[in-house]
């Protein structure tokens, strides 16, 4: 058992700062996705909604595709595919889009399933004061919407930031990536991979209980 | 065009190789999981000791918030590096069954949940034993309810089965990978990996479909 | 003298049904007119097309001398009958209030989007209707706190916010608990003790007979009777008029 321990005792201080740099990038990866994925999700839900067909049979495909797809497939396209037609990322860009347009399908689904819980009733309401579409949408529907798919959305958050490991197989240097080269430099992989799984479980663990609690308001 | 052609056949039978330990991967991890999931969802559910509880839902939180990768490379180099050295087969199937096992419990438990306390009791009333109770009436419900999130999570179970491409496990992006180093045929390559799982999935989801239709939730 | 309101050939099918099948009326300013009738007889339905909830299948409707919902011969979006829309006050039957607003922000709030009000204009505005509606003490409650007939209070200060020429009431005190009915009927009094012009469907026909100018009564998509309210309901001339009166007592 102490074979186990002293490794972390002995380059404790030498790891540590590695490991922090690494959950920056992991935490600054999965944000960055997440917050393009939302955008992306919601053109895509509009998208299903539209009146053009070829807007809707689009968001249809794209997120069938999408759904049956691998993401190291999506990223492995991306970063080691589209340079073959003359399309160059940097290696976290690569990640972040990847990320983002893998994770925009499930948004659009969070979002669509929230707009069919609001009764149509709102939205004549909001047409009988003299509110455009428009503010229909931004002013009383889509507040709604939000609140009803926090918590999912949090819990899709959480996937997208374990995923974010499979960034560090097209050379973005976040957790993973950092603990491989960690665990080649002192031969220590167990402790090190040990140690990575911690800090993601100290990244992820606080969004899991937040969104566990938000389930229950329902309002 | 015919060059083309071949071109796509010679990648299309490199990945064919690789089929085959996909599926395996899948369908066993899948049994470990669900096997595991259902065992620790009945203690949890309906298991009296305290500490139990605690030990579960401890073991769910920690599989859950942390990446496969990581899993499977504690479960491959971590161990090999103390004594224990797993194949990559072994170490797919386990690293992504017991993450199963944390995330089939989840639904299961979420599909117990779901009966009304009434169901138990109605049970208990005709004068079966808690343990008939859970076997007759609960499961069989409490399974149906379960089975579109079980759905989901064995799709989404085959398409993570690439991630083992990273232990060297020999499954379709394990292929792909060693072919894009030796052809350059970057594009080609992951394009009809992402076909080929498209297509794998395809049965996949017309099963789950039918058992939806045939043991799906019964409607009230 | 031009009616506020009028109506000619109004239709409307769903499909192979035809729910309206021809009604012609009209409304003077000040008038209240009740519309009463079975279930399926489209009274609801009518009241819906006047403000192009429901697009009409035939007719034409107009406001003030101003076609609603068509202009130069091609239907009206529904960004171009917003203004229109915002003329007539509606009250539903499920209030619709919007839950993520307090009640203060869903009266204010078309008054300040739609309406262009200051927020301070809006505010004192939507006080001003509230306080009408007995329910300015509530005005920072959510719509959730609030009973069916408070709600349905709060709805009918929403509608009057936006200053309208006319208030249009589908069944207003139908979704409301017995004892809450009372509440919302008596505003509704006052309203119209204050010369609005108000078009209501209803089943409380002894308010129908007591408020309204006009009772019309509706049946398979036609009005069957339209008359001086007392004298309908008293003494009905036709036997289907005869007939529902009979049975709603009940």
């Amino acid at each position: 058992m102490s074979d186990f321990i002293e490794p972390y005792v002995e380059y404790g201080r030498e790891w540590l700062p590695l490991l922090l740099r690494a959950m920056a990038t992991t935490a600054l990866l999965s944000v960055s996705a997440f917050a393009l994925s939302l955008v992306f999700g919601l053109l895509l839900a509009l998208c299903r909604n539209a009146r053009s067909r070829a807007l809707r049979h689009f968001a249809t495909l794209y997120v069938s595709v999408v759904r049956g797809v691998p993401l190291l497939a999506i990223l492995f396209l991306l970063y080691f595919g589209l340079p073959g037609i003359g399309i160059t990322f940097d290696a976290f860009t690569g990640a972040v889009l990847g990320l983002a347009l893998a994770f925009a399908a499930q948004v659009a689904e969070l979002f669509r399933a929230g707009l069919m819980a609001i009764p149509k009733g709102q939205r004549e309401a909001a047409f009988a004061v003299g509110f455009t579409p428009a503010q229909s949408f931004t002013l009383i529907v889509l507040p709604q919407v939000v609140r009803v798919i926090v918590a999912p959305l949090i819990v899709t958050f959480v996937s997208l930031l374990k995923d974010s490991s499979l960034a560090s197989l097209i050379t973005v240097n976040e957790l993973v990536l950092t603990g491989r080269a960690m665990a080649t430099e002192y031969f220590l992989p167990l402790q090190i991979y040990l140690a990575v799984g911690l800090c993601y479980f100290l990244i992820a663990w606080p969004f899991s209980l937040l969104s566990r609690r938000l389930v229950p308001a329902a309002g | 065009m015919m060059t083309g052609l071949s071109t796509f056949i010679t990648v299309l039978d490199g990945l064919l190789a690789g089929v085959g330990v996909t599926v395996l991967v899948t369908l066993a991890s899948l049994t470990l999981g669900v096997i595991l999931g259902f065992g620790l969802a009945l203690l949890r559910q309906f298991g009296g000791l305290r500490a139990i509880h605690f030990l579960i839902d401890a073991y769910c939180e920690v599989m859950r918030n942390i990446p496969a990768l990581t899993h499977l490379f504690i479960l491959y180099f971590g161990l090999a590096s103390i004594g224990f050295r797993l194949s990559a087969i072994t170490a797919a199937i386990l690293g992504l069954g017991l993450i199963g096992g944390a995330v089939t419990c989840d639904l299961f438990r979420s599909g117990f949940a779901a009966l009304p306390n009434g169901q138990r009791e109605a049970a208990l009333a005709v004068g079966f034993t808690p343990l008939q109770a859970i076997f007759a009436i609960l499961t069989p419900q409490a399974l149906r309810i379960a089975l579109p999130s079980l759905g989901n999570y064995t799709v989404q179970l085959l398409k993570d089965t690439s991630i083992v491409s990273a232990i060297a496990a020999p499954e379709i992006m394990f292929y792909a990978r060693s072919m894009v180093t030796s052809s350059f045929q970057t594009t080609l390559i992951y394009a009809t990996v992402a076909g080929l799982y498209l297509l794998l999935g395809l049965p996949l989801t017309q099963a789950i479909r039918f058992l939806e239709s045939h043991y799906g939730r019964l409607k009230a | 003298m031009n009616p506020l309101l009028s109506v000619t050939g109004l239709r409307k099918s769903y499909g192979q049904v035809e729910v309206l099948k021809g009604i012609d009326f009209a409304v003077a300013a000040g008038e209240k007119i009740a519309l009463i009738g079975p279930s399926g007889s489209g009274k609801s339905t009518c009241l819906r097309c006047l403000n192009f909830l429901e697009k009409p299948s035939a007719g034409e409707i107009h406001l003030d001398g101003e076609r609603i919902g068509v202009r130069l011969g091609q239907p009206m979006s529904d960004r171009q009958l917003a203004p229109q829309r915002a003329e007539m006050g509606m009250v539903f039957q499920l209030f619709n209030l919007w839950p993520h607003l307090s009640v203060m922000e869903n009266v204010a709030i078309a008054a300040r989007k739609v309406r262009g009000l200051t927020a301070a204009e809006a505010r004192e505005l939507a006080l001003e209707m509230l306080a009408k509606v007995h329910m300015a003490h509530r005005a920072d409650a959510s719509p959730l706190e609030l009973s069916g007939g408070q709600q349905q209070r709060v709805a009918i200060a929403r509608a009057l916010a936006q200053k309208p020429k006319l208030m249009l009431f589908d069944e207003p005190t139908s979704a409301l608990d017995p004892e809450l009915v009372h509440e919302v009927l008596k505003v509704m009094e006052e309203l119209a003790a204050e010369g609005r012009t108000m078009l209501i469907v209803t089943h409380e026909i002894a308010f129908a007979r007591d408020i309204a100018d006009q009772v019309m009564f509706l049946d398979g998509g036609t009005i069957v009777e339209q008359g001086p309210a007392r004298a309908l309901i008293q003494t009905p001339r036709e036997p289907r008029t005869q007939a529902f009166l009979k049975q709603i007592r009940h």
